[in-house]
């Protein structure tokens, strides 16, 4: 059964390539759109038809809305999927490809709107009696009535910009002369970066665990969830290595969260695939972060341990079609890890964009998501993360071992990739113990 | 005592801009001061943002590219007259 017969897909790199695969699988012809640095990329050839919609820069292509639109026209592609990242979490395009017939293959744009506002998805959530961090209930209009809140809350607190993002528009403060200086910077910044000046303040949670729960919801009013994703092992903030089950919880904790999970979303009206992300602190506590109403990085391990496309699911929901499984329908086996490849110095993180030279990759018992293929040109205008390598296995030690085996036979030339860091955090005791929080790359000398 | 010219190149390709939010102002104008260490201007690369910075203390005679320009690792970004 087909749900489209013609789709866009409003992205590039690794995850263009693999919402290609699946549309082709199921018979939909799709269309890339690209920019001029991308016109040798893979996806751009292995996608039915191919659009160029400018220059290098994302502004001038990727994230430009009215060029995707006008690709999309040209074509006759019925739907748009965004992918993750450029314009998969901006209303304005939800609301564009509406407003032209097309149908955007995610929630609609008032969901989409209104989680992205952290201080309007906090209150959502409390409503539906999911734990949100302790904090104030909305913005802060002065450095005065912050300082009284901070009193009340008590010290260390986050200070945050409700429509921030990816580590942007947030400062830990520790003190009221710390507030009191970074008030108005995070208020400044948040209105350059994301045109909206709110700010609120959360307790600071220390040394936490980052898990989240992969969730779909039809237009019918099912809502299910696909389990959890443990996504601690971070660097600047940006995910490095994720895996389901979580090592960290037990199978009570795990169903109270996971039914949380699933609350929040009823709550909120979503359709679509969606990840509620938490963080935990020492003493197993949980609360809500945030929710990214896409496609998340990291789906594949979720698929290695449930067997669901979830680019599959995404494009049978947005055509309008009930969810394919009940919750009870819906099991787990095993263990899967993902490691991100990143095309950036090991030890600093400094970005190495460049041209691959050679790429050797292992063939057997792993999943590789990539970008690129030998000869590829690593462009300095978009993420460094080249590919993934995601592999399963009956339980957790045995994925580990997998995981190092494929590593080993990877090879690039030409440019810098984490490479060593992944196989170093693979043989580290501490990760295979379970027993690491998101400061783990911190605090833990991993490369000597 | 006369001058000399001290260039200012880029160590990595990327995007250029001279101001640190699009709705601020320049970090630096042509014909200003500078000390060693003043940050000039911004490359992005890869979604990461690297400081351009004075390596020499002067005055900033030029700039050779325009705000947004694609540069290729280094290529020069700015001319100072070392007094």
């Amino acid at each position: 059964m087909s749900y489209f017969s013609k789709v866009l897909i409003a992205n590039r790199g690794e995850i263009a390539r693999r919402i290609i695969r699946t549309c082709h699988r199921l018979g939909i012809q799709t269309v890339a759109v690209y920019s001029e640095a991308d016109a040798q990329a893979p996806f751009v050839s292995e996608a039915s038809e191919a659009v160029c919609i400018g220059p290098a820069q994302a502004k001038k292509s990727y994230l430009d809305v009215e060029k995707v639109i006008q690709a999309a026209k040209q074509t006759r592609a019925e739907a748009i999927h965004p992918g993750y990242g450029f314009l998969s979490e901006n209303p304005q395009f939800a609301e564009r490809c509406e407003a032209e017939g097309i149908v955007f293959i995610g929630p609609s744009a008032d969901v989409i709107k209104r989680m992205g506002s952290k201080l309007e998805a906090r209150s959502e959530m409390q409503k539906a009696g999911v734990p949100v961090v302790p904090g104030s209930a909305g913005q802060i209009g002065s450095v005065e009535e912050a300082a009284a809140l901070a009193e009340e809350l008590g010290y260390p607190l986050m200070l945050k910009a409700s429509a921030g993002g990816g580590g942007i528009g947030m400062q830990l403060v520790r003190d009221q002369e710390e507030l009191e200086k970074a008030f108005h910077s995070t208020v400044q910044k948040a209105e350059s970066f994301f045109n909206d000046g709110a700010v609120f303040l959360e307790k600071w949670v220390a040394d936490p665990r980052h898990i989240e729960v992969q969730v779909a919801a039809d237009r019918f009013g099912n809502v299910v969830h696909l389990y959890e994703r443990e996504c601690s092992i971070q660097r600047r903030n940006q995910k490095v290595i994720e895996e389901s089950p979580s090592p960290f919880l037990d199978e009570s904790l795990r169903q109270q969260l996971l039914e949380a999970a699933v609350r929040g979303v009823k709550e909120m009206g979503y359709t679509n695939a969606g990840t509620m992300e938490f963080i935990f602190d020492g003493d197993k506590n949980f609360y809500f972060l945030e929710m990214n109403t896409r496609l998340q990085v990291e789906h594949p391990v979720t698929e290695e341990i449930t067997g669901v496309d979830l680019v599959e699911w995404q494009l049978k929901i947005a055509a309008g079609h009930e969810l394919p499984l009940r919750q009870e329908e819906i099991k787990k086996a095993g263990h899967s890890i993902e490691c991100r490849l990143y095309a950036e110095d090991p030890k600093t993180f400094f970005p190495s964009p460049g041209t691959i030279n050679q790429l050797q990759l292992p063939e057997e018992e792993v999943r590789l998501d990539f970008g690129v293929i030998e000869g590829s040109v690593v462009s300095p205008f978009y993420d460094p993360m080249i590919g993934k390598i995601i592999v399963h296995g009956t339980e957790r030690l045995e994925a580990i071992k997998k995981m190092e085996q494929a590593l080993a036979e990877i090879e690039v030339q030409g440019l810098k990739t984490n490479l060593p860091l992944l196989e170093s955090i693979m043989r580290n005791d501490q990760f295979k113990s379970g027993d690491y929080t998101t400061q783990f790359l911190e605090k833990t000398e991993i490369l000597s | 005592m006369p001058s000399t010219k001290s260039q200012v190149l880029s160590p990595i390709p990327g995007v250029f801009y001279r101001k640190p939010a699009p709705d601020k102002e320049v970090f630096i104008k042509e014909g200003d001061a500078v000390k060693s260490g003043d940050v000039i201007g911004l490359v992005e690369v890869m979604k990461n943002f690297y400081e351009i910075k004075a390596e020499t203390d002067g005055v900033l005679e030029s700039f050779l590219v325009n705000e947004e320009d694609i540069l290729d690792a280094g290529q020069e970004i700015a001319v100072i007259s070392v007094q």
